[in-house]
């Protein structure tokens, strides 16, 4: 077209101005039309990305439950330290030997039911503290981002964090009808880690690492029987702060 | 441009019904309540796409009693599923051409 006009120019001789301003006018009505259909493909274009990313959030946000606080972690692993630090307080340096265990729960002389009661009430205590304080916080979480607590991906994530938990608490009593009671330490860090991993396809991915570390801790506690309090305080104390701290400062700060 | 926006389907041009869609899509069974929740609009709207999502038999609507309250769940079906996965391509080819220009 502009070299059409190019030609065309000097026959008809028109005045050097008119000619620069047809020039400037076609050049600004081509800018123009260029600009609105690129303008137009570029918003249908930004339109679809935005389309796909709610798309995708949508799916993520309908099948996981994803507002686990960090804090809850700490909370947990706060609690399960000081339980540990009360029982090694009540038991003293015998918590070390691994024939404690035995002792207490199969010699006669030593089967004490203080012992045992206050076990029980301990272990009741430093569950029900954590798991107020991880709700607490979870809770807290959900509040600000504005979303309901008890929906489909919850009970999803429970349900499903829930049925190793629970084999494990059965093979614990068991273990204990049997007489094995040093195998009970061991034996929760295991199933334990095992329920994380499970439940980790229904909640923020990141708790499978904290399920193969329990795991791992489990397997090394069951072969140096005895130090189950020491395991217990790393695996279920020192861990769950570690991971804590991390999703804290990864999801939330 | 009617090339490049071939494929992109009618049924799924709204917001709400792509959001309808892609919860139906990971979810077995949602009920109304829920989707409400995820997708934060008003009753009548999200009914009045789900309609819309139902005429084309995309989604299917199982209506049920908990007790004595009327619970009504939705889920997508296999054409659904299908026309969706289409959309998303096309979606997908779009955003592939722009990226080229």
């Amino acid at each position: 077209m502009l070299l059409l006009l190019y030609n065309a120019a000097p026959k008809k001789k028109i005045h050097p101005a008119v000619y620069g301003a047809w020039i400037y006018n076609i050049c600004f009505v081509t800018l123009l039309f260029k600009v609105l259909l690129i303008n137009r493909a570029m918003t249908e274009q930004d339109e679809q990305i935005e389309n796909l990313t709610e798309i995708r959030n949508l799916m993520e946000r309908s099948t996981r439950f994803i507002s686990l606080s960090g804090l809850s972690g700490v909370s947990a692993g706060i609690c399960a330290l000081i339980g540990a630090a009360i029982a090694y307080r009540y038991f003293g340096y015998n918590a070390y030997f691994p024939n404690f265990y035995y002792h207490i729960f199969t010699e006669a002389e030593f089967i004490r039911m203080d012992f045992l009661q206050f076990l029980f009430t301990l272990s009741v205590g430093v569950l029900v503290s954590a798991l107020g304080l991880g709700f607490l916080f979870t809770w807290r979480r959900t509040k600000q981002k504005g979303g309901s607590l008890w929906n489909s991906s919850t009970r999803r994530l429970l349900f499903h964090l829930a049925i190793p938990l629970v084999t494990g608490g059965l093979f614990c009593i068991i273990l204990l009808l049997h007489g094995e009671v040093y195998m009970v330490a061991p034996t929760t860090l295991v199933f334990y880690g095992l329920a994380l991993i499970n439940a980790s396809k229904y909640t923020l991915n990141d708790i499978q690492y904290l399920g193969i570390s329990e795991i791992i801790l489990g397997l090394i506690a069951s072969v140096y029987v005895g130090y189950g309090l020491v395991f217990w305080a790393i695996g279920f104390g020192v861990l769950h702060i570690v991971y804590g701290t991390v999703m804290y400062f990864k999801y939330e700060k | 441009m009617s090339s490049i926006i071939h494929g992109l389907n009618k049924a799924f041009e709204n917001r709400v019904r792509l959001g309808i869609m892609s919860i139906l899509m990971v979810n077995q069974k949602v009920d109304f309540t829920s989707l409400k929740e995820m997708l934060q609009v008003s009753d009548g709207n999200l009914a009045s796409h789900i309609s819309a999502l139902e005429k084309v038999s995309y989604i299917k609507i199982t209506k049920q009693f908990i007790g004595k309250k009327p619970n009504t769940s939705y889920s997508a079906s296999t054409g659904g599923k299908k026309a969706f996965t289409n959309h998303l391509d096309a979606i997908e080819k779009l955003i592939k051409k722009g990226g080229k220009q």
